[in-house]
Protein backbone atom coordinates (compact mmCIF):
# COMPACT_ATOMS: atom_id res chain seq x y z
CA UNK A 1 0.00 0.00 0.00
CA UNK A 2 1.16 3.46 -1.39
CA UNK A 3 2.63 5.79 1.84
CA UNK A 4 1.61 8.62 0.52
CA UNK A 5 -0.83 10.24 -2.64
CA UNK A 6 -1.00 13.36 -4.30
CA UNK A 7 -4.12 15.08 -4.64
CA UNK A 8 -4.49 17.50 -7.13
CA UNK A 9 -7.16 20.59 -6.53
CA UNK A 10 -8.55 22.84 -8.32
CA UNK A 11 -7.76 25.92 -6.20
CA UNK A 12 -10.01 29.17 -7.25
CA UNK A 13 -9.60 32.32 -5.22
CA UNK A 14 -11.36 34.88 -6.69
CA UNK A 15 -8.98 37.42 -5.11
CA UNK A 16 -6.17 36.67 -6.81
CA UNK A 17 -6.94 34.79 -10.02
CA UNK A 18 -9.36 35.06 -12.86
CA UNK A 19 -9.45 31.13 -13.44
CA UNK A 20 -8.73 28.12 -11.53
CA UNK A 21 -5.50 26.62 -10.87
CA UNK A 22 -4.35 23.07 -10.05
CA UNK A 23 -2.23 23.03 -6.84
CA UNK A 24 -0.90 19.58 -5.40
CA UNK A 25 -0.52 18.34 -2.12
CA UNK A 26 0.93 14.70 -0.94
CA UNK A 27 -0.99 13.47 1.83
CA UNK A 28 -0.70 10.33 3.34
CA UNK A 29 -2.78 7.35 2.06
CA UNK A 30 -3.93 5.39 5.10
CA UNK A 31 -6.25 2.47 4.51
CA UNK A 32 -9.37 3.61 6.06
CA UNK A 33 -9.15 7.13 4.82
CA UNK A 34 -12.04 8.48 2.17
CA UNK A 35 -11.28 11.42 -0.40
CA UNK A 36 -12.50 13.88 2.49
CA UNK A 37 -10.04 12.91 5.12
CA UNK A 38 -7.43 13.57 2.31
CA UNK A 39 -8.91 16.77 2.27
CA UNK A 40 -9.45 17.49 6.08
CA UNK A 41 -5.79 16.59 6.23
CA UNK A 42 -4.60 19.28 3.72
CA UNK A 43 -6.48 22.15 5.49
CA UNK A 44 -5.34 21.20 9.29
CA UNK A 45 -1.69 20.55 7.86
CA UNK A 46 -0.95 21.88 4.64
CA UNK A 47 -3.17 24.64 3.68
CA UNK A 48 -5.57 26.19 5.74
CA UNK A 49 -7.04 28.05 2.67
CA UNK A 50 -8.20 25.29 1.32
CA UNK A 51 -12.66 25.94 0.90
CA UNK A 52 -14.97 22.79 0.46
CA UNK A 53 -18.16 21.87 2.16
CA UNK A 54 -18.95 18.65 4.43
CA UNK A 55 -20.71 17.94 7.44
CA UNK A 56 -22.13 14.42 8.63
CA UNK A 57 -18.98 12.27 6.60
CA UNK A 58 -21.34 9.27 6.59
CA UNK A 59 -22.84 10.05 3.17
CA UNK A 60 -26.58 11.09 4.87
CA UNK A 61 -26.14 15.09 4.49
CA UNK A 62 -25.22 15.36 0.74
CA UNK A 63 -22.87 18.39 1.78
CA UNK A 64 -19.29 16.84 0.12
CA UNK A 65 -20.19 16.31 -3.50
CA UNK A 66 -17.05 17.28 -5.64
CA UNK A 67 -15.84 15.17 -8.98
CA UNK A 68 -13.03 13.23 -8.60
CA UNK A 69 -11.24 11.70 -11.54
CA UNK A 70 -13.97 12.74 -13.51
CA UNK A 71 -16.80 11.19 -11.47
CA UNK A 72 -19.36 13.25 -8.76
CA UNK A 73 -18.81 11.57 -5.88
CA UNK A 74 -19.34 11.95 -2.25
CA UNK A 75 -16.05 12.47 -1.04
CA UNK A 76 -16.89 10.98 2.72
CA UNK A 77 -17.76 7.70 0.87
CA UNK A 78 -15.07 7.29 -1.73
CA UNK A 79 -11.50 5.30 -0.56
CA UNK A 80 -8.42 7.35 -1.18
CA UNK A 81 -6.49 4.26 -1.28
CA UNK A 82 -8.83 3.45 -4.34
CA UNK A 83 -6.92 5.69 -6.18
CA UNK A 84 -4.16 4.62 -5.52
CA UNK A 85 -0.88 5.22 -7.33
CA UNK A 86 -3.27 8.51 -7.63
CA UNK A 87 -2.71 11.19 -9.05
CA UNK A 88 -6.53 12.02 -7.25
CA UNK A 89 -7.74 15.13 -9.24
CA UNK A 90 -10.63 16.67 -7.18
CA UNK A 91 -13.04 19.42 -8.46
CA UNK A 92 -15.77 21.40 -7.71
CA UNK A 93 -19.39 19.91 -9.07
CA UNK A 94 -20.03 20.55 -12.56
CA UNK A 95 -23.04 23.43 -13.92
CA UNK A 96 -23.02 25.26 -11.46
CA UNK A 97 -20.89 28.78 -10.36
CA UNK A 98 -18.11 28.40 -8.41
CA UNK A 99 -17.61 30.51 -5.07
CA UNK A 100 -14.44 29.66 -3.87
CA UNK A 101 -12.16 26.32 -4.59
CA UNK A 102 -14.71 23.59 -3.68
CA UNK A 103 -17.53 25.17 -2.91
CA UNK A 104 -20.60 26.06 -5.83
CA UNK A 105 -23.26 28.63 -5.57
CA UNK A 106 -26.47 26.02 -5.14
CA UNK A 107 -29.34 28.51 -5.38
CA UNK A 108 -30.39 27.29 -9.06
CA UNK A 109 -31.18 24.24 -7.65
CA UNK A 110 -32.69 25.73 -4.74
CA UNK A 111 -34.96 27.93 -6.72
CA UNK A 112 -35.78 24.86 -8.55
CA UNK A 113 -36.73 22.66 -6.29
CA UNK A 114 -39.21 25.10 -4.34
CA UNK A 115 -41.04 26.03 -7.66
CA UNK A 116 -41.74 22.17 -7.89
CA UNK A 117 -43.79 22.57 -4.73
CA UNK A 118 -42.17 19.71 -2.81
CA UNK A 119 -44.67 19.16 -0.30
CA UNK A 120 -47.68 17.53 0.68
CA UNK A 121 -50.53 19.84 -1.34
CA UNK A 122 -54.09 18.90 0.45
CA UNK A 123 -57.35 20.50 -1.40
CA UNK A 124 -58.76 20.56 2.43
CA UNK A 125 -56.54 20.15 5.42
CA UNK A 126 -57.90 17.62 8.03
CA UNK A 127 -58.05 19.05 11.17
CA UNK A 128 -55.82 17.93 13.71
CA UNK A 129 -58.53 15.80 15.60
CA UNK A 130 -58.76 13.56 12.95
CA UNK A 131 -55.62 12.56 13.41
CA UNK A 132 -52.77 11.16 10.67
CA UNK A 133 -53.04 10.16 7.42
CA UNK A 134 -52.79 6.73 7.26
CA UNK A 135 -51.28 4.80 4.64
CA UNK A 136 -50.53 1.66 3.77
CA UNK A 137 -46.75 0.14 3.19
CA UNK A 138 -48.35 -0.51 -0.17
CA UNK A 139 -48.61 3.18 -0.76
CA UNK A 140 -45.55 3.62 1.04
CA UNK A 141 -43.82 1.84 -1.40
CA UNK A 142 -44.37 3.65 -4.48
CA UNK A 143 -42.90 6.41 -3.66
CA UNK A 144 -40.34 5.70 -0.98
CA UNK A 145 -37.44 5.21 -3.91
CA UNK A 146 -37.55 9.19 -4.57
CA UNK A 147 -37.62 9.77 -0.84
CA UNK A 148 -34.33 8.81 -0.57
CA UNK A 149 -32.50 12.03 -2.26
CA UNK A 150 -29.93 13.82 0.15
CA UNK A 151 -29.49 16.58 -2.35
CA UNK A 152 -26.11 16.34 -2.63
CA UNK A 153 -26.18 17.48 -6.84
CA UNK A 154 -24.15 14.87 -7.77
CA UNK A 155 -26.64 13.57 -10.46
CA UNK A 156 -26.63 17.58 -12.02
CA UNK A 157 -22.88 17.60 -11.79
CA UNK A 158 -22.99 14.53 -14.53
CA UNK A 159 -26.44 15.54 -16.53
CA UNK A 160 -24.94 17.75 -19.33
CA UNK A 161 -28.63 19.01 -20.28
CA UNK A 162 -28.65 20.89 -16.60
CA UNK A 163 -25.13 22.64 -18.06
CA UNK A 164 -26.55 22.98 -21.01
CA UNK A 165 -30.04 24.35 -20.65
CA UNK A 166 -30.32 26.68 -17.61
CA UNK A 167 -33.97 26.92 -17.37
CA UNK A 168 -33.84 22.90 -17.24
CA UNK A 169 -35.55 22.04 -13.78
CA UNK A 170 -32.80 18.56 -13.77
CA UNK A 171 -32.95 15.05 -11.96
CA UNK A 172 -33.10 15.40 -8.31
CA UNK A 173 -36.35 18.10 -8.63
CA UNK A 174 -38.24 16.18 -10.52
CA UNK A 175 -37.52 13.19 -9.00
CA UNK A 176 -38.60 14.91 -5.50
CA UNK A 177 -41.60 16.25 -7.40
CA UNK A 178 -42.43 12.11 -8.35
CA UNK A 179 -41.79 11.35 -4.86
CA UNK A 180 -45.19 13.78 -3.87
CA UNK A 181 -46.81 12.89 -6.87
CA UNK A 182 -46.51 9.00 -6.28
CA UNK A 183 -47.60 9.96 -2.34
CA UNK A 184 -51.21 9.08 -1.93
CA UNK A 185 -51.85 11.65 0.51
CA UNK A 186 -50.74 14.56 -1.95
CA UNK A 187 -53.56 15.82 -4.23
CA UNK A 188 -51.19 18.40 -5.79
CA UNK A 189 -49.64 16.31 -8.78
CA UNK A 190 -52.16 18.82 -11.57
CA UNK A 191 -50.00 22.02 -9.85
CA UNK A 192 -46.70 20.61 -10.18
CA UNK A 193 -47.45 19.59 -14.07
CA UNK A 194 -48.37 22.83 -14.66
CA UNK A 195 -44.44 23.52 -13.36
CA UNK A 196 -43.12 20.86 -15.10
CA UNK A 197 -45.17 20.63 -18.22
CA UNK A 198 -43.19 23.76 -19.28
CA UNK A 199 -41.50 23.19 -22.38
CA UNK A 200 -37.63 23.29 -20.39
CA UNK A 201 -39.25 22.19 -17.30
CA UNK A 202 -38.50 18.70 -17.88
CA UNK A 203 -38.64 17.85 -21.72
CA UNK A 204 -35.14 18.92 -22.74
CA UNK A 205 -34.08 15.58 -21.04
CA UNK A 206 -32.81 13.01 -23.28
CA UNK A 207 -32.60 10.30 -20.84
CA UNK A 208 -28.75 10.19 -20.82
CA UNK A 209 -28.96 8.29 -17.68
CA UNK A 210 -25.84 9.25 -15.91
CA UNK A 211 -27.84 10.95 -13.18
CA UNK A 212 -29.14 7.45 -12.07
CA UNK A 213 -25.39 6.24 -12.32
CA UNK A 214 -24.09 8.69 -10.39
CA UNK A 215 -26.52 9.05 -7.35
CA UNK A 216 -25.32 6.97 -4.34
CA UNK A 217 -28.99 6.45 -2.70
CA UNK A 218 -29.99 4.91 -5.83
CA UNK A 219 -33.09 7.43 -6.11
CA UNK A 220 -32.78 6.64 -9.91
CA UNK A 221 -34.26 10.17 -11.12
CA UNK A 222 -33.82 8.84 -14.77
CA UNK A 223 -36.27 6.62 -14.28
CA UNK A 224 -38.16 9.11 -12.08
CA UNK A 225 -38.34 11.51 -15.21
CA UNK A 226 -39.37 8.40 -17.64
CA UNK A 227 -42.19 7.76 -15.84
CA UNK A 228 -43.08 11.21 -15.80
CA UNK A 229 -42.94 11.94 -19.25
CA UNK A 230 -45.34 9.07 -20.11
CA UNK A 231 -47.83 9.71 -17.01
CA UNK A 232 -47.82 13.53 -18.48
CA UNK A 233 -47.98 12.66 -22.28
CA UNK A 234 -50.98 10.74 -21.25
CA UNK A 235 -52.77 13.57 -19.76
CA UNK A 236 -52.05 16.15 -22.27
CA UNK A 237 -54.21 13.34 -24.38
CA UNK A 238 -56.59 12.98 -21.73
CA UNK A 239 -57.26 16.58 -22.13
CA UNK A 240 -57.55 16.88 -25.74
CA UNK A 241 -60.72 14.76 -25.03
CA UNK A 242 -64.01 17.30 -24.53
CA UNK A 243 -64.44 15.54 -21.34
CA UNK A 244 -61.19 15.25 -19.91
CA UNK A 245 -60.79 19.06 -19.59
CA UNK A 246 -60.47 19.75 -15.80
CA UNK B 1 -31.52 46.75 -4.57
CA UNK B 2 -30.30 47.00 -1.78
CA UNK B 3 -28.00 49.71 -0.39
CA UNK B 4 -24.85 48.26 -1.11
CA UNK B 5 -26.14 48.05 -4.99
CA UNK B 6 -26.54 43.92 -4.40
CA UNK B 7 -29.83 42.33 -5.80
CA UNK B 8 -32.46 41.39 -2.90
CA UNK B 9 -33.63 37.92 -3.10
CA UNK B 10 -37.14 39.50 -4.48
CA UNK B 11 -35.55 41.42 -7.30
CA UNK B 12 -33.63 38.19 -8.18
CA UNK B 13 -36.91 36.27 -8.43
CA UNK B 14 -38.93 39.14 -10.21
CA UNK B 15 -36.50 38.96 -13.21
CA UNK B 16 -36.47 35.08 -13.17
CA UNK B 17 -40.29 35.52 -13.87
CA UNK B 18 -39.70 38.27 -16.59
CA UNK B 19 -37.05 36.03 -18.53
CA UNK B 20 -36.56 32.38 -17.11
CA UNK B 21 -32.79 32.65 -18.58
CA UNK B 22 -31.87 35.17 -16.37
CA UNK B 23 -29.18 34.30 -14.18
CA UNK B 24 -27.90 36.54 -11.34
CA UNK B 25 -24.59 38.18 -12.35
CA UNK B 26 -21.76 37.88 -9.67
CA UNK B 27 -18.57 39.20 -11.10
CA UNK B 28 -16.15 36.79 -8.84
CA UNK B 29 -17.99 33.81 -9.29
CA UNK B 30 -16.40 31.56 -11.70
CA UNK B 31 -18.64 29.63 -14.35
CA UNK B 32 -17.14 27.98 -16.89
CA UNK B 33 -18.11 27.43 -20.20
CA UNK B 34 -19.49 23.85 -21.35
CA UNK B 35 -17.59 22.24 -24.12
CA UNK B 36 -18.77 22.16 -27.07
CA UNK B 37 -17.52 18.09 -27.45
CA UNK B 38 -18.70 17.48 -24.03
CA UNK B 39 -19.92 14.12 -25.44
CA UNK B 40 -16.59 12.99 -26.29
CA UNK B 41 -15.22 13.32 -22.49
CA UNK B 42 -16.59 10.07 -21.23
CA UNK B 43 -17.45 6.96 -22.47
CA UNK B 44 -20.97 6.84 -20.81
CA UNK B 45 -21.61 10.37 -22.97
CA UNK B 46 -20.00 8.61 -25.92
CA UNK B 47 -22.77 5.65 -25.85
CA UNK B 48 -25.14 8.42 -25.78
CA UNK B 49 -24.45 10.44 -28.44
CA UNK B 50 -23.94 7.11 -30.62
CA UNK B 51 -27.73 6.28 -29.44
CA UNK B 52 -28.77 9.29 -30.41
CA UNK B 53 -27.07 9.60 -33.83
CA UNK B 54 -28.89 5.88 -34.31
CA UNK B 55 -32.23 8.34 -35.41
CA UNK B 56 -30.44 9.14 -38.67
CA UNK B 57 -30.09 5.56 -39.43
CA UNK B 58 -34.09 5.17 -38.71
CA UNK B 59 -34.74 8.02 -41.34
CA UNK B 60 -32.58 6.53 -43.71
CA UNK B 61 -34.35 2.78 -43.58
CA UNK B 62 -37.26 4.67 -44.11
CA UNK B 63 -35.91 6.70 -47.05
CA UNK B 64 -34.93 3.28 -48.37
CA UNK B 65 -38.54 1.57 -47.81
CA UNK B 66 -39.65 4.59 -50.20
CA UNK B 67 -37.29 3.96 -52.43
CA UNK B 68 -38.07 0.64 -52.90
CA UNK B 69 -41.99 1.20 -53.08
CA UNK B 70 -41.04 3.61 -55.85
CA UNK B 71 -38.94 1.23 -57.60
CA UNK B 72 -41.39 -1.33 -57.62
CA UNK B 73 -44.36 0.94 -58.73
CA UNK B 74 -42.05 2.05 -61.29
CA UNK B 75 -42.03 -1.29 -62.84
CA UNK B 76 -39.71 -4.41 -63.40
CA UNK B 77 -36.35 -2.86 -64.51
CA UNK B 78 -36.45 -0.04 -62.05
CA UNK B 79 -36.39 -2.57 -59.48
CA UNK B 80 -33.94 -4.61 -60.68
CA UNK B 81 -31.27 -1.43 -61.02
CA UNK B 82 -32.16 -0.52 -57.52
CA UNK B 83 -31.70 -3.79 -56.04
CA UNK B 84 -28.93 -4.85 -58.02
CA UNK B 85 -27.53 -1.52 -56.33
CA UNK B 86 -28.22 -3.08 -53.20
CA UNK B 87 -25.66 -5.75 -53.65
CA UNK B 88 -22.82 -3.59 -54.73
CA UNK B 89 -19.81 -3.69 -52.13
CA UNK B 90 -19.77 -0.01 -51.40
CA UNK B 91 -23.52 -0.59 -50.69
CA UNK B 92 -23.20 -3.63 -48.26
CA UNK B 93 -20.68 -2.03 -46.27
CA UNK B 94 -22.62 0.89 -45.74
CA UNK B 95 -25.43 -1.08 -45.24
CA UNK B 96 -23.49 -2.94 -42.37
CA UNK B 97 -22.52 -0.52 -40.81
CA UNK B 98 -26.39 0.73 -40.62
CA UNK B 99 -27.33 -2.69 -39.83
CA UNK B 100 -24.75 -2.28 -36.21
CA UNK B 101 -26.46 1.12 -35.81
CA UNK B 102 -30.03 -0.10 -36.23
CA UNK B 103 -29.09 -3.40 -33.41
CA UNK B 104 -27.82 -0.51 -31.01
CA UNK B 105 -31.18 1.27 -30.98
CA UNK B 106 -33.22 -1.95 -30.86
CA UNK B 107 -31.31 -2.69 -27.79
CA UNK B 108 -30.90 0.50 -26.33
CA UNK B 109 -34.22 1.33 -26.60
CA UNK B 110 -35.88 -2.04 -25.09
CA UNK B 111 -32.98 -1.63 -22.34
CA UNK B 112 -34.17 0.86 -21.33
CA UNK B 113 -38.10 0.01 -21.53
CA UNK B 114 -38.18 -1.19 -17.81
CA UNK B 115 -37.54 2.38 -16.84
CA UNK B 116 -40.43 3.81 -18.24
CA UNK B 117 -42.83 1.00 -17.55
CA UNK B 118 -43.53 0.75 -13.77
CA UNK B 119 -46.16 -1.49 -12.91
CA UNK B 120 -46.92 -2.25 -9.46
CA UNK B 121 -48.77 -5.17 -7.39
CA UNK B 122 -49.54 -3.92 -4.61
CA UNK B 123 -45.98 -3.48 -2.37
CA UNK B 124 -44.00 -4.71 -5.47
CA UNK B 125 -43.37 -3.53 -9.20
CA UNK B 126 -42.90 -5.46 -11.36
CA UNK B 127 -39.41 -6.91 -11.70
CA UNK B 128 -37.29 -5.41 -14.08
CA UNK B 129 -36.14 -8.24 -15.78
CA UNK B 130 -39.40 -9.51 -16.68
CA UNK B 131 -40.83 -6.29 -18.34
CA UNK B 132 -37.07 -6.88 -20.11
CA UNK B 133 -37.91 -10.37 -20.91
CA UNK B 134 -41.71 -9.05 -21.99
CA UNK B 135 -39.95 -6.39 -24.25
CA UNK B 136 -37.50 -9.25 -26.13
CA UNK B 137 -40.53 -11.45 -26.84
CA UNK B 138 -41.89 -8.80 -28.31
CA UNK B 139 -38.93 -7.94 -30.80
CA UNK B 140 -38.68 -11.81 -31.28
CA UNK B 141 -42.45 -12.14 -32.24
CA UNK B 142 -42.01 -8.85 -34.57
CA UNK B 143 -38.78 -10.42 -36.08
CA UNK B 144 -40.56 -13.27 -36.87
CA UNK B 145 -43.56 -11.65 -38.42
CA UNK B 146 -41.52 -9.48 -40.58
CA UNK B 147 -39.21 -12.60 -42.14
CA UNK B 148 -42.84 -14.06 -42.49
CA UNK B 149 -44.16 -11.86 -44.47
CA UNK B 150 -41.19 -10.34 -46.74
CA UNK B 151 -39.96 -14.24 -46.63
CA UNK B 152 -43.42 -16.00 -47.14
CA UNK B 153 -45.22 -17.33 -50.01
CA UNK C 1 -54.82 27.63 -14.71
CA UNK C 2 -54.25 28.17 -18.08
CA UNK C 3 -53.51 24.64 -20.00
CA UNK C 4 -52.03 27.44 -22.88
CA UNK C 5 -49.13 27.46 -21.11
CA UNK C 6 -48.48 24.15 -21.20
CA UNK C 7 -45.69 23.02 -23.85
CA UNK C 8 -46.50 20.71 -26.77
CA UNK C 9 -43.83 18.83 -26.31
CA UNK C 10 -45.57 15.76 -25.11
CA UNK C 11 -47.21 15.06 -28.49
CA UNK C 12 -44.33 15.15 -30.86
CA UNK C 13 -42.66 12.86 -27.64
CA UNK C 14 -45.28 10.17 -27.91
CA UNK C 15 -44.73 10.50 -32.17
CA UNK C 16 -40.88 9.87 -31.22
CA UNK C 17 -41.81 7.07 -28.69
CA UNK C 18 -44.02 5.13 -30.88
CA UNK C 19 -41.58 5.75 -33.93
CA UNK C 20 -38.56 4.53 -31.52
CA UNK C 21 -40.34 1.16 -29.98
CA UNK C 22 -41.79 0.03 -33.57
CA UNK C 23 -38.23 0.76 -35.17
CA UNK C 24 -36.75 -1.15 -32.63
CA UNK C 25 -39.03 -4.32 -32.76
CA UNK C 26 -38.86 -4.10 -36.61
CA UNK C 27 -35.81 -2.49 -38.65
CA UNK C 28 -33.10 -5.35 -37.95
CA UNK C 29 -35.20 -7.98 -39.59
CA UNK C 30 -36.46 -5.43 -42.36
CA UNK C 31 -32.64 -4.44 -43.00
CA UNK C 32 -31.55 -7.89 -42.57
CA UNK C 33 -33.83 -9.23 -45.48
CA UNK C 34 -34.23 -6.51 -47.60
CA UNK C 35 -30.17 -5.48 -47.05
CA UNK C 36 -28.58 -8.65 -46.63
CA UNK C 37 -30.79 -12.14 -47.27
CA UNK C 38 -32.17 -10.81 -50.61
CA UNK C 39 -29.12 -9.12 -52.16
CA UNK C 40 -26.78 -11.30 -51.57
CA UNK C 41 -29.08 -14.75 -52.28
CA UNK C 42 -29.25 -15.99 -48.76
CA UNK C 43 -33.08 -16.63 -49.14
CA UNK C 44 -34.56 -16.27 -52.67
CA UNK C 45 -35.44 -13.02 -53.70
CA UNK C 46 -39.23 -12.71 -54.71
CA UNK C 47 -40.65 -12.02 -57.94
CA UNK C 48 -41.24 -8.39 -58.76
CA UNK C 49 -44.72 -9.75 -59.06
CA UNK C 50 -45.26 -11.24 -56.23
CA UNK C 51 -43.15 -8.43 -54.11
CA UNK C 52 -45.76 -6.09 -55.86
CA UNK C 53 -48.57 -7.74 -54.87
CA UNK C 54 -47.90 -7.76 -51.08
CA UNK C 55 -46.79 -3.95 -51.11
CA UNK C 56 -50.13 -3.19 -53.40
CA UNK C 57 -52.25 -4.73 -50.64
CA UNK C 58 -54.20 -1.53 -49.05
CA UNK C 59 -53.71 -2.90 -45.27
CA UNK C 60 -49.88 -3.73 -46.02
CA UNK C 61 -50.16 -0.09 -47.72
CA UNK C 62 -51.26 1.43 -44.35
CA UNK C 63 -49.17 -0.36 -42.39
CA UNK C 64 -46.07 1.51 -44.45
CA UNK C 65 -47.32 4.42 -44.36
CA UNK C 66 -47.77 4.62 -40.78
CA UNK C 67 -44.21 2.89 -39.66
CA UNK C 68 -42.56 4.80 -42.54
CA UNK C 69 -44.13 8.50 -40.58
CA UNK C 70 -43.47 7.19 -37.02
CA UNK C 71 -39.66 6.91 -38.16
CA UNK C 72 -39.71 9.91 -39.70
CA UNK C 73 -40.82 11.24 -36.75
CA UNK C 74 -39.34 9.49 -34.55
CA UNK C 75 -35.92 11.11 -36.36
CA UNK C 76 -37.12 14.39 -36.37
CA UNK C 77 -37.33 14.79 -32.35
CA UNK C 78 -34.45 12.92 -31.92
CA UNK C 79 -32.51 14.42 -34.48
CA UNK C 80 -33.30 18.06 -32.80
CA UNK C 81 -32.25 17.30 -29.20
CA UNK C 82 -29.05 16.35 -30.89
CA UNK C 83 -28.44 19.03 -32.44
CA UNK C 84 -29.24 20.77 -29.64
CA UNK C 85 -27.12 19.29 -26.73
CA UNK C 86 -24.55 17.85 -28.71
CA UNK C 87 -23.72 21.27 -31.04
CA UNK C 88 -25.26 23.84 -28.42
CA UNK C 89 -27.65 25.15 -31.25
CA UNK C 90 -31.05 25.66 -29.39
CA UNK C 91 -30.73 29.06 -29.54
CA UNK C 92 -31.34 28.42 -33.34
CA UNK C 93 -34.47 26.26 -32.23
CA UNK C 94 -37.23 27.60 -34.86
CA UNK C 95 -35.13 26.84 -37.61
CA UNK C 96 -34.11 23.45 -36.17
CA UNK C 97 -37.75 22.46 -35.44
CA UNK C 98 -39.18 23.64 -39.01
CA UNK C 99 -36.07 21.22 -40.55
CA UNK C 100 -36.80 17.81 -38.43
CA UNK C 101 -40.06 18.46 -37.84
CA UNK C 102 -41.05 20.19 -41.54
CA UNK C 103 -38.80 17.90 -43.20
CA UNK C 104 -40.28 14.78 -41.92
CA UNK C 105 -43.63 15.71 -42.95
CA UNK C 106 -42.89 16.65 -46.10
CA UNK C 107 -40.94 13.13 -46.57
CA UNK C 108 -44.30 11.43 -45.14
CA UNK C 109 -46.00 13.43 -47.72
CA UNK C 110 -44.19 12.28 -50.17
CA UNK C 111 -44.67 8.26 -48.56
CA UNK C 112 -48.03 8.85 -48.79
CA UNK C 113 -47.92 10.20 -52.49
CA UNK C 114 -45.83 7.02 -53.69
CA UNK C 115 -47.88 4.71 -51.62
CA UNK C 116 -51.58 6.12 -52.72
CA UNK C 117 -50.18 5.85 -56.54
CA UNK C 118 -48.88 2.38 -56.17
CA UNK C 119 -50.40 0.27 -58.89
Amino acid sequence: MAQSITIEIRRYRPEQEDEPVWQSFEVPCRDEWMVLDGLNYIKDELDGSLSYRWACRMGVCGSCGMVVNGEPVLTCATYLSSFAPGPVRVEPLKGFPVIRDLVVDLQDFVDKLKSVKPWIIRDEERPLSEGEYLQTPDELAAYKQYSMCINCLLCYSACPIYSLEPTFIGPAAIALAQRYNLDSRDQGAEERMDVLSQHEGLWCCTFVGECSEVCPKHVDPAGAIQRYKVAATAEWFKSLLPWGNR
Amino acid sequence: MSQSGKLIPSEVASRKAANPRYQLFHPKWYRPRYPIFWWVEKIAYLRFITRELTSLAVGYAAVLLMVEVWALGRGEEASHRFHDLLGSVPVLVFHGVLLALLLFHSVTWLNLAPKALVVRLGRRRLPDRLVLLGHYAAWLVATALVVWFLVGR
Amino acid sequence: MAKARRSREPFFWALFSAGGMLAALVLPALALVLWFAWPLGWVEAPSHAELAAKVGHPLVKLALFGFITLAFFHWAHRFRFTLYDGLQLSHLYGLIATITYGGATVLTLLAGYLLWTFP
